[in-house]
């Protein structure tokens, strides 16, 4: 296929043509030309479809990984912070992967097939970091605790398709297409599905705060699944729609909302790590970790709805009485569900509350802003 | 309706009579019937179109058909108040869709003399008629010569393919 990108070149998904024959709008995002709108759908229109029935994104861009063998479990516990021991069979976590310092190299969706065997996406705009990272590690790990504590085998699954059907109406769908019940596949969860005569990982999850499926696809047959997978009413719906709707979801885009001098104490990711991980701290990066979460972290991630104009990416953030600087948007849209400019982005603490109104500055003016719990709109998760 | 005012524009070569245009007729008073205005229909290069009355000064700012094609959705529209200065290539507002913001900057010198109220509850009339009902705001001009050194319609068509293929 042609991934390989040469000399600046971007990268082609195995869903290029079929993007280009449904009248997309290809656009470069982080290295791949991806589509960014199909047709003469408008953003909103395509963000709404998502919100009140079913659309399927192309999301081939993103790494997908396998890490097998004895010592699986124990080196990917060494290089995030997750409880992956504990996490059962065929279910996933959100988790990050740490520098020393504990700030996040990428966001991440583990999914654990059995202790010697997972799954692992990660960010395409990060892939060249997190390939040599993973390396790195690989090959220290080899040379000090594989013989303790196992061998671990990494295989990247190039120019495999990755699928999202997402919305209300996705399970419908689905389940039209396959013997498996999809009842016993709630949020979180992941099997082996037969759809149409192949036999593929789907997980139950998404990007966008609804229910759905990421479904993962040999080479060779991600056309034809795709073909399947957009039939009325899926209408493909291409980056713009996803950006909106994970916004709306409180959901991190690494790069804007994350990046290697943020903790996840920061990001609002504590959760991600596991409880008794946080005392043992055997984790690289535990020790940046376990300062934020004893001495709370200098700055948080935070979600706010700006009046007037949008905020974007890279707007102040001041204090409503002193007008001191505390922070900046990282992310920043007109929400098409809420009819708001919602934003996400990082303030010292102790502005951080709930409800604590805040200056936002857009083109040299000051606008009220009031902190807000994210989600921002409720999600919409299949928990059976 | 834009290959109706296309057609106008090219049989008047990129003049268009006031009187072939009922937005233009209502908006501009007359002093007498036989006084010959000329309006037209300038682009610049930053996808705003003025279309300018030579018997009043005035220039109707508009963002090209072209530029609100390429924006999508428009939610919000924020615009200088009227009495407000601006230099010719000076921001005059912002509009904002859903993946971004696009500075509106005036393509002539002058004093804005009245804005679009219209747009702060419809900011979609800027998709829907771009050139016509979503007009941005009016600006009296300092130097007509501002005008004159505007693209004609056929000259912005050119620009806006030779820019598509960079």
């Amino acid at each position: 296929m042609a991934s390989a990108a040469a000399g600046g070149q971007l990268r082609r998904t195995p869903l290029y043509d079929f993007h280009v024959e449904n009248g997309a709008k290809m656009v470069p995002f982080a290295g791949y030309s991806m589509p960014l709108a199909y047709g003469s759908v408008g953003a909103i229109a395509s963000h709404h479809h998502v919100r009140k029935s079913v659309g399927l994104f192309d999301v081939s861009h993103m790494v997908q990984h396998n890490f097998l063998g004895s010592g699986a479990t124990a080196f990917l516990e060494w290089i995030t912070p997750s409880s992956l021991s504990k996490l059962a069979p065929y279910s996933s976590t959100l988790s990050v992967i740490l520098n020393e310092k504990g700030g996040i190299i990428d966001d991440t969706v583990i999914t654990k097939h059995a202790d010697d065997a997972f799954y692992v996406v990660t960010n395409a705009g990060r892939r060249d970091r997190d390939l040599a990272w993973i390396k790195e590690r690989l090959e220290e790990w080899d040379s000090t605790r594989a013989a303790e504590a196992g061998k671990v085998e990494h295989e990247v699954l190039e120019d495999w398709g990755l699928l999202a059907l997402q919305g209300p109406e996705a399970a419908q769908y689905l389940q039209g297409l396959t013997s498996f019940d999809l009842r016993e596949l709630t949020f979180g969860k992941s099997a082996f599905v037969p759809l149409e005569g192949y036999n593929l990982h789907v997980a139950r999850g998404g990007y966008t705060g609804e229910d759905g499926f990421e479904i993962s696809i040999p080479p060779s047959q991600t056309v034809e699944v795709a073909q399947l997978l957009s039939k009325p009413p899926v209408q493909l719906t291409g980056l713009g729609a996803r950006d909106s709707l994970r916004l709306e979801a409180g959901m991190c885009l690494y790069g804007q909302d994350l990046d290697e001098d943020t903790t996840p104490v920061e990001a609002g990711l504590t959760w991600v790590i596991g409880k008794e991980r946080r005392e043992t701290g055997d984790f690289i990066g535990a020790e940046g970790v376990r300062k934020h979460l004893k001495d709370g972290p200098p700055r948080r991630r935070i979600g706010i709805v700006v009046e007037e104009a949008p905020a974007r990416q890279g707007a102040k953030i001041f204090a409503p009485s002193s007008q001191e600087l505390i922070g900046a948007v990282t992310s920043g849209i007109p929400s098409p569900t809420l009819g708001k400019n919602i934003a996400m982005g990082y303030v010292q603490s102790g502005y951080h509350k709930k409800g604590t109104e805040l200056l936002v500055e857009v083109r040299n003016k000051l606008r009220k802003a009031v902190l807000t719990p994210m989600p921002f709109v409720p999600t919409n998760y299949y928990r059976g | 309706m834009f290959s109706a005012l296309r057609t106008a524009s090219r049989s008047g070569a990129f003049a268009v009579r006031a009187a072939q245009r009922q937005a233009g007729a209502r908006l501009l008073p007359r002093a007498t019937p036989f006084v010959r205005t000329l309006i037209t229909k300038g682009y610049s290069k930053e996808h705003e179109a003025l279309i300018f009355d030579d018997s009043t000064n005035v220039g109707t700012v508009c963002i090209s058909n072209h530029a609100q094609e390429k924006l999508g959705d428009v939610v919000y529209v924020e615009l200088s108040s009227p009495g407000t200065k601006v230099e010719q290539g000076e921001s005059i507002g912002a509009l904002e869709s859903v993946k971004a913001t696009s500075e509106i900057y005036s393509p002539v010198s002058g004093t804005i003399e009245e804005v679009n109220e219209a747009l702060s509850d419809r900011p979609g009339l800027i998709n829907q008629s771009s050139e016509k009902d979503g007009w941005v705001c009016k600006i009296k001009v300092d130097n007509p010569a501002d005008v004159k050194a505007l693209m004609n319609e056929e000259a912005y068509e050119k620009f806006c393919t030779e820019e598509s293929d960079d």
